[in-house]
Formats: C-alpha cells, structure tokens, sequence
C-alpha cells in the first residue's frame, strides 16, 4: 500500500485521537473541572494499541520521516496518559508515617548506627574538651559568634519573653535552616558520601562545641531547658540525613550485584523517603524549638520531663510501630 | 533510519506494546535558560511576598521564610508533578521531565531530582551537575541519575503534510532508503523557501539531470508517484 492511501484510510481516526489525547492532556490532576462530555478514558487503550500497530506498519513500510514522526509523537502522548503512576493521596502520607517510615529505618538500621556514631561520638568529644578548655570553641566559632551565644542564654534573659510574633519568625528561621541542611546532607551523599559524613561530623562538632562552652560557663540552665523539649526530634532528624546521604554514597562507591546506575536509583528511593520522615520530625522539632522551648514561663522540671517523654515516644516510635504490619 | 552508531541525542524507549518510541533529550544551554527563567520567577514572587508582608511586623518575616524555604526545594517538583512536568521555565523552552521510561514524573521521581540539585550545583553553578550532563548520553545530573529521570523536548504537535499537487512520474528504479530520501525532500521542501529547494535539489543533478527549479519539480514529480499521490 502506498504511503498515501494508507493516509487517507486512517486520517480521520487520528485526528480523532489527537483530539481525544488534547482532552486528556488539560485535565487538570488538582481541580475535578466538571466536563462537557465524558473523558475518553475507556476507549483509549483499544484506539492506542490500534495505533501502535500503524506506526509499526508505517515504519516497516519505510513511510516518509514526517508521518512516522506524527504518529510516533500521537503513540507517545497516549503512552504518558496510560501509564502515569497513581497520584498521592493524603491517607497514604499518614500510612506511610505511621508504617513505612519507622519500617525502613529499622531495615536501615545497620547505617544508622554508623550515622549516629559519625554524630555523637564528636558531639561528645567536642562537648568535653570544650568544657575542660572552653576556649577551644574559638577553632569553630568567630568571637562575635561567641558572645551572642552568651548574651542568648544570659539568665536575664529567662525574664525578657519573646512577643508571639518573634515566635513566628524563628519558627520559618528554623524549618528553613534545620530542614535545608538534612536535604543538603542528602544532597551530599551522593558524592561518594563524603559530604553526608561531612556534615555529620560539623553538626556533631557545632552542637558539642556549643554545649560544652555554655555548660561550663555556668549557663547551664536557660541552655538545657531551652534544648531539652526538641532535642529527640532535632538530633534524631539529622541523623535520619545521614543515613539517606549514606544510602546514596553506599550505592555509588559498592553497588553490589546491581549496576552502579540502578543501585543508585535504588538507594534514592529509599533514601527521599527516609528524607520525607525526617521533614516530618525535623518539622515538629522547629514548632516545639519556636512556640515551647522558648517559654521562659515554664518551669524547668516540666521543660525535663517533656524532653525527656520526647526521647522516649521517639525510641518507640522508630523501634516499633508498623512492626505487626507485614 | 539513521544508524544506532550515529551521535544523536534521540533515545528510544520500548513500550509494553512492542513498539518503540523516540524522545529527544535535552541539553544543558536550553536547561540552564529554563533554569534562569524559573529563577527570575522565584525572585519576583518572593520579592512580591516580601513587601506585601513587610506590613506584618516579626511574624511575617516568618511565613516568608518558610515561603523562602517552600520556593527553594519544592517549586521545581511541584510544577513537575501537577503542571505536566514542566516548571514554567521549561515550559517556556519546550521542555519536560519524564521518567527514563517515558512516563510522566511522579512525587517519589520529583522530589529525588529536585533535592539532589543541592549536589548537582556544587562546588560553583551547578558544577558537578555539568560534569554528569557531559559524561552519560542523555544530559542527566546526578539528581536524574538518582530519580532515573530526563529531561526532553515537548514538541508541539505535528501536522500532517501534504505534497503540493501536481503531475506524478514514475522514477527510475530506486532502493527504499533512496525513494524515502525523495519523499522526505519533498515534504520538507513546503517548508524551505525556493532557493534553498533548489540548492538541495542540485545536490541530485547526476540522477534528474536538471538544474534549478527544474530539477525541484522533478523531484516532486518523483515524490507523487512514490507516495501515491497520482491515483
């Protein structure tokens, strides 16, 4: 059959397939618009595996570059209308935080005390030397740095409460800043793992360096009940970022049986959504850091014991729920 | 057909219907033009944000960071996820993101490639990320090669063309790949102006043995009766 002729026997079904396909294609995946007529959902798969066949013939035939580039451009919009994956729903983020997350950490359980080691381990160090020697801080810090910190938890400061509205501003401070730095150690991962460990190894160090100072400048007070109330959430969030960077780097420097390029994918699936719980916590740690640990109305011993129920539903959480779950 | 060895950035993907189809793969000048529009665009809205809440005291500077830190990580996955695949800037260049598979981009796919840009842009604008681009045959980042994503061309929809009418010969004996070389001149040409047709059509002067305009309309003649068009 001649290019031409097989044109016109199918003319008028292609274009009632692109006219078909232009339907599908403004619907909109966030607004239900009602619509003139139904969606040409049920008789796109038949009028698709219809075309498929054409251009197969067309290509076998040698029809000219212009039509097999129409068809194939027609075969190749009806294929991302059929196969597009579900699209999120708002009970599958509650299943996941509730199952999945706490899940895969624990099958990652192996890299995460790698990562909570890379973190603590410094923390701790850090913490005693500057304490034995507060003026170590000073290899981290900048002068100025330094005393901002002292002037933040000066016990007169317990007195000034912040107005709500300064509240606020912290709390888009701290989700902005906190949640930006677990996806930069993410992020980091992929290169080979040295910036997730990188980053790890700074925050341990920071963090310690901080503690060890104020504590043994005496500041331990408005410091530790400051930090107590988000401190599970916070510390445990960016050692989740580690253990995603980690997957990532892992897969690249030891794929295993997998090609380095499907191991990554792999390991970037599984890591976006360790990431996602650890929004998810490092989200809560900023709303307790901005409206709770700032109030200076509420008593240390209750400050403790929220901190210290916070650690303990944390544990809980990470090391048993979703665990009857198959 | 060109031949698999060929350097093109044309990559074929097979279907469950065992066919496959083409996608073109775009390159780093045309996604980093995407990428200037969609920071232009982010600036202005945050700028706009900004002043609108620059009235509110403390705690607008609050909602604005959180805006800040939203327009930072997810602007680009959730245009990709809910606009189609294409951030406006890429809608603007004629791009899309895909699945290396062809299929439109889900969350999982979106939120891997857009968290991975942090990597990708590393040490200085986006460093690593050209480095990747240039070192596998689909242009991807490292954030694509994470999410197993590409970026191609959307191209507008093609139409039909047509021959324009007129007498039909039959040609001397010709191989298939040669009369399809014929009738794709002869498509192209309504698009070509007339001098350039005929600077094409020289190129086959041995074969039609005419010069100029003459040696088009040869052709043409040719291209009719291989299409068909002459019944």
């Amino acid at each position: 059959m001649k290019q031409r002729q097989f044109e016109r026997r199918h003319s008028a079904e292609w274009q009632a397939f692109a006219a078909r396909l232009e339907r599908l294609e403004r619907r909109s995946p966030l607004k239900n618009l009602p619509q003139p007529a139904p969606l040409p959902v049920l008789e796109l798969p038949a009028a698709y595996r219809q075309l498929c066949q054409q251009l197969a013939i067309a290509r076998s035939r040698c029809y000219s570059n212009a039509l097999n580039a129409r068809l194939n451009q027609l075969a190749l919009r009806a294929y991302q209308q059929l196969y597009r994956g579900p699209q999120g729903r708002w009970q599958a983020m509650l299943q996941f935080l509730s199952t999945d997350f706490p899940q895969r950490v624990r099958a990652n359980a192996g890299l995460f005390w790698l990562c909570a080691a890379l973190f603590y381990l410094p923390l701790l160090g850090m913490g005693l030397a500057v304490y034995q020697a507060p003026e170590l801080i000073y290899s981290l810090l900048a002068p100025e740095r330094v005393t901002d910190l002292e002037a933040m938890y000066a016990p007169g400061q317990a007195a000034v409460d912040r107005a709500a509205s300064s509240d606020l501003a912290m709390f888009g401070y701290y989700i902005r800043n906190n949640i930006g730095l677990g996806f930069r150690t993410f992020a980091g991962g992929i290169l080979l793992g040295i910036g997730a460990v990188f980053m790890l190894l700074l925050n341990g160090l920071f963090i310690g360096a901080v503690s060890g100072y104020l504590t043994a400048k005496g500041l331990t007070e408005t410091f530790y009940t400051f930090v107590a109330g988000h401190g599970a959430f916070e510390l445990t969030g960016i050692v989740l970022a580690g253990v995603a960077g980690l997957k990532l780097g892992w897969a690249v420097v030891a794929p295993g049986r997998w090609s380095r390029s499907a191991a990554l994918r792999q390991a970037a699936s599984d890591g976006v959504r360790l990431i996602l719980g650890m929004t998810a916590l490092l989200t809560l740690a900023a709303f307790i850091e901005a409206f709770w640990s700032s109030n200076h109305a509420i008593p240390a011993e209750i400050k403790y014991t929220v901190g210290g129920i916070g650690w303990l539903l944390i544990i809980l959480y990470l090391s048993r729920a979703g665990r009857d779950v198959a | 057909m060109p031949e698999p060895a060929l350097l093109d950035t044309v990559r074929q993907i097979e279907t469950p219907e065992g066919i496959t189809l083409s996608l073109r793969a775009a390159g780093p000048v045309a996604r980093a033009l995407a990428w200037s529009i969609d920071l232009l665009i982010q600036c202005m809205a945050l700028l706009a944000l900004l002043i609108a809440l620059a009235t509110l005291s403390q705690g607008g500077f609050g909602v604005w960071l959180i805006a800040l830190f939203l327009t930072e990580w997810l602007y680009p996955a959730l245009f990709e996820v809910y606009a189609g695949g294409a951030t406006p800037g890429k809608k603007a260049l004629g791009l899309m993101v895909v699945h290396a598979n062809g299929t439109p981009v889900g969350w999982s796919a979106a939120l891997i490639r857009n968290l991975l840009r942090a990597a990708d842009f590393l040490p200085v604008l986006y460093g690593f990320g050209m480095v990747a681009m240039f070192s596998n045959r689909d242009f991807q980042r490292l954030g694509d090669l994470a999410a197993g994503t590409l970026v191609i061309y959307r191209d507008p929809p093609i139409l039909a063309l047509t021959l324009l009418p007129g007498p039909a010969l039959p040609p001397p004996s010709l191989s298939l790949a040669e009369q399809q070389l014929i009738i794709d001149f002869v498509e192209r040409s309504t698009i070509l102006n007339p001098a350039r047709q005929a600077e094409l059509a020289e190129l086959l002067t041995g074969f039609t043995r005419l010069t100029g305009m003459a040696g088009v309309e040869r052709l043409q003649a040719y291209a009719r009766w291989l299409a068909g068009d002459h019944s």
